[in-house]
């Protein structure tokens, strides 16, 4: 097991290599000017000739990359063009309350999702079946901006229960931050509790119809032992690549939530960076959207190995 | 006196729950008694397994119904048990064990765990004492080291010792009733034998009374002490194992049982001076695993198989799971490419040639595969399907359509079938339209892998009885992979017994299936079951042959 998980991070190492290569290509192989286009259009040509001599754009090409990666190895992702400050330090401030707030939405998620996908699947062609996946296509087919402000409307506006906005840290006290998360947690987690609900229902229903489910039921156990020990773990494997694929999600495309409940997330970040050709952010961003891909896809590969004995590397 | 332990009386069972639903099992009625083995025999569709499974209360919910008749177990009415009572009925005083080891077991669990499941939901035994009752059990069924295998999952266990685990689990609380649903049919010969010897042991032991439901005589001649033949849902005869086997009153038992191909070979044809059209020469496969680090694992699927066909003769490749027949059949085919060796098609070598340059060599030699179900694409037309091959091959649509519509007058459909789904046809017909289709290009050689396998007895015999006038007729030479020694006896010219990808024995098959020279060949024989029993005729084959001499 050791050993595959060192293989499996020595594989992903490759992986993040290319990644690098492309988001340090992106800005170089752009037509026209790295430092021009950096610079924007009313630049003087004092600050072109310096944001080149900062970028090492006078050196070949391969001692660029170099320095590069190894500026990147040491944590130093470069300077905002907007902001003029480090970008590790700009995103080091926004990861918090998007980690925050996926952590929250694909928990709530989980465990609200999971039992109704399993309740459905048991009782498959009852109103109950029917009812849950009812909700699921709302939960597809509303937005979540619209499920957002209707939460603002009435727990926020009218009773006033929650604060309307914001977000603080969980360091501060857990009593703020969690009254500030819940309202986007449940706008987000919407979505996708009608996908893991759905993912879960259809996985419960395969493995229903097999052999072993028939002799669990034959052994005298009751229905509990055999949907939650005989079934739901066979039906785990394609849940759980919804739940990882749907976290690392999460954590880089919330921007519209975040929008919505003004939380200072890496989603309108991202957002910001592209609207105003902040390029050094940009390339932080892709750099670190990719390795949280890794990880998860990491992550849910160990999870396979934890759930079915059949699947070794 | 021996006491009835399950009483089925007048059983009606239909489909939901409407007063004028189609009853799948129409008043049937069969007893069990102590320490007696009845065998439910029956074609599919026959009920058999609705059967059991309503015994044990396990239909499908809300889809098929018992609406009359009654089932008392040891005087006890099931039909009207409460869920929970049949709960606990289930594993102490009835217990099932089915068809397919694969995958009656929870992958994801230990088997010792799935085991330790029953005694926990029946007994109130510590830890400790169920351990040591589990592998005492275990040990009953004679698996080997025990305790490694009670802490294995089970892809880590053989077909046979999964199913020693089903039994271990359907036995560890000495229920009165076991209802065995086909539980040899999914195993090789050599293993069913084991098993069928196993249940009959236990069954001594522990008094037992046993259902056993099969579709195969040879396992009823095997196993049964009284024979109950069901078809479409009533009961079409009930005796004594004996009296079935010699004096079948009904003509359905007749039919049935004259369908069971014999083991002993038809008689040899003559030599043949024809053309050799298809040579197999020194043909290996091997499958290499790589890994990313480390080591590749290497496993010889086939090695160096050397055999012969000629024209107008069948040649028949047995042995059982995992010995390389398929293999073979698919290298000379070129669905899968050999790793060395050659095959020779009408005189022309085409085991190394590119597909490209193997296209024009593909028409004459066409397969046909064991599952009727699947090999067909189920939203072609039957016509399209056959008439696909000629098409690619340059045939006008209208020429390839005439030509289908022969074809399946050939094999005994309508021509008219040529507009219709697969999914309106049954097995057989489809395993005949899937002939048609093998047939359309015109071959000069025909591959049947495993092809009357998944058929009932009555229809395996029409197919067989088809493939049998198709190449008197056309002169076509058949390669006809079997596990079934039975099948391969009633329509082998020639024979090549296969274990772990190397020919063990080949020649004549009324030689090699009557005096075998090889350990291998014998003991493969020797584990067919019924093989002493002449079923076509009546009679046990030792009769047979007094008789004739």
């Amino acid at each position: 097991m050791l050993g595959y998980l060192i293989r499996r991070v020595l594989a992903a190492v490759p992986v993040m290599g290319v990644v690098a290569l492309f988001v340090f290509l992106l800005l170089r192989l752009t037509p026209g000017d790295p430092a021009a286009i950096l610079a924007g259009d009313n630049a003087t040509p004092e600050r072109l000739e310096r944001i080149r001599a900062s970028l090492g754009l006078n050196e070949p090409l391969i001692v660029q990359f170099i320095t590069w990666v190894n500026k990147l190895l040491h944590g130093d992702l470069g300077t905002s063009l907007i902001s003029n400050l480090p970008v590790m330090k700009m995103i080091g401030q926004r990861v918090e309350p998007s980690i925050s707030i996926a952590l929250s939405t694909i928990i709530l998620a989980v465990i609200v999702a999971v039992p109704l996908g399993v309740i459905a699947a048991w009782k498959h062609g009852t109103w109950i079946d029917r009812f849950v996946m009812g909700l699921s296509v709302l939960g597809f087919s509303v937005p979540v901006f619209v499920v957002g402000y209707l939460l603002i409307q009435v727990f926020a506006i009218e009773l006033r229960w929650v604060p309307v906005q914001g977000f603080r840290s969980i360091f501060n006290g857990f009593g703020p931050f969690f009254e500030r998360i819940i309202l986007p947690t449940c706008a987000l987690s919407f979505i996708y509790i009608a996908l893991i609900a759905r993912m879960t229902r259809a996985a419960m229903l395969d493995v229903l119809g097999e052999d072993y489910v028939r002799t669990a039921r034959a052994k005298g156990i009751n229905e509990v032992a055999v949907m939650m020990r005989h079934a739901l773990r066979n039906a785990a494997v394609p849940v759980i690549t919804v739940i990882g694929t749907g976290f690392a999600l999460l954590i880089s495309g919330v921007v519209v939530t975040e929008s919505v409940f003004n939380i200072p997330g890496i989603g309108r970040l991202t957002v910001d960076a592209v609207l105003a050709r902040d390029y050094p952010v940009i390339q932080a961003m892709i750099l670190l959207t990719s390795l949280i891909y890794v990880v998860v896809n990491l992550l849910i590969d160990v999870a396979y190995t934890l759930l079915d004995p059949r699947i070794r590397y | 006196m021996t006491n009835t332990i399950l009483d089925i009386n007048n059983l009606v069972v239909s489909i939901g729950k409407k007063p004028k639903g189609v009853n799948i099992i129409d008043g049937i009625s069969i007893q069990v008694r102590e320490r007696e083995t009845l065998c439910l025999v029956g074609e599919s569709g026959s009920g058999k397994s609705v059967t059991s499974l309503t015994t044990m209360g396990l239909l499908p919910k809300g889809t098929l119904v018992p609406t009359g008749g009654s089932v008392k177990l040891v005087g006890e009415e099931l039909l009207t048990a409460t869920d929970r009572r049949l709960r606990q009925l289930r594993a102490t005083k009835m217990a099932m064990i089915f068809q397919e080891p694969m995958t009656a077991l929870n992958p994801v669990v230990p088997v010792g765990r799935q085991i330790d499941e029953v005694l926990r939901a029946h007994t109130d035994l510590d830890g400790k004492a169920r351990k040591k009752r589990i592998l005492d059990m275990m040990e009953q069924v004679h698996l080997p080291q025990v305790e490694r295998i009670f802490a294995s999952y089970p892809h880590r266990l053989s077909g046979g010792q999964r199913q020693r685990i089903m039994i271990a689990m359907a036995l560890v609380l000495e229920p009165k009733l076991l209802i065995a649903d086909e539980p040899t049919t999914a195993l090789d010969v050599t293993t069913q034998k084991q098993i069928l010897t196993l249940i009959r042991e236990l069954q001594r032991d522990h008094g037992t009374a046993v259902l056993f439901i099969t579709h195969d005589m040879g396992v009823v001649a095997e196993i049964a002490d009284r024979v109950a033949v069901m078809r479409q849902g009533r009961l079409v005869e009930t005796g004594p194992l004996d009296t079935v086997l010699r004096n079948p009153t009904m003509e359905y038992t007749r039919n049935l049982l004259a369908s069971v191909p014999s083991l002993v070979p038809r008689a040899p044809r003559e030599d043949s001076r024809e053309p050799v059209v298809l040579e197999a020469n020194e043909l290996s496969k091997v499958y290499k695993e790589r890994a990313f680090f480390g080591k590749g694992r290497e496993v010889v699927a086939a090695d160096k198989v050397t055999l012969t066909l000629r024209k107008g003769r069948t040649l028949g490749i047995v042995g059982e799971s995992g010995s390389g027949k398929s293999t073979v059949a698919r290298c000379i085919v070129r669905l899968i490419d050999p790793t060395s060796g050659g095959v020779r098609l009408a005189g022309r070598e085409i085991a190394d040639i590119s597909r490209r340059l193997l296209q024009p060599h593909r028409q004459k030699i066409q397969i046909v595969f064991q599952d009727p179900y699947r090999s067909l694409n189920p939203r072609v037309t039957v016509g399209d399907s056959i008439a696909e091959g000629p098409i690619n091959y340059g045939v006008s649509q209208a020429d390839a359509m005439k030509r289908a519509r022969e074809l399946l007058e050939l094999v005994g459909l309508p021509a008219d079938a040529v507009s219709r789904y697969p999914h309106q046809f049954s097995g057989g017909q489809r395993q005949r339209i899937a002939i048609a289709r093998a047939l359309a290009l015109d071959p000069d050689v025909l591959v049947a892998d495993e092809a009357v396998s998944a058929l009932d007895v009555s229809v395996q015999a029409q197919v067989l009885e088809l493939l049998d006038e198709i190449q008197n007729r056309l002169g076509i030479a058949i390669l006809f992979i079997t596990h079934d020694l039975r099948v391969a006896a009633q329509i082998c010219d020639e024979v090549v017994v296969m274990q772990h990808g190397r020919v063990v024995e080949q020649g004549p098959a009324a030689e090699v299936l009557t005096h075998p020279k090889q350990a291998y060949t014998k003991a493969l024989l020797d584990a067919a079951p019924g093989r002493g029993w002449d079923f076509a005729n009546f009679r046990p084959v030792a009769e047979g042959v007094g008789a004739t001499v």
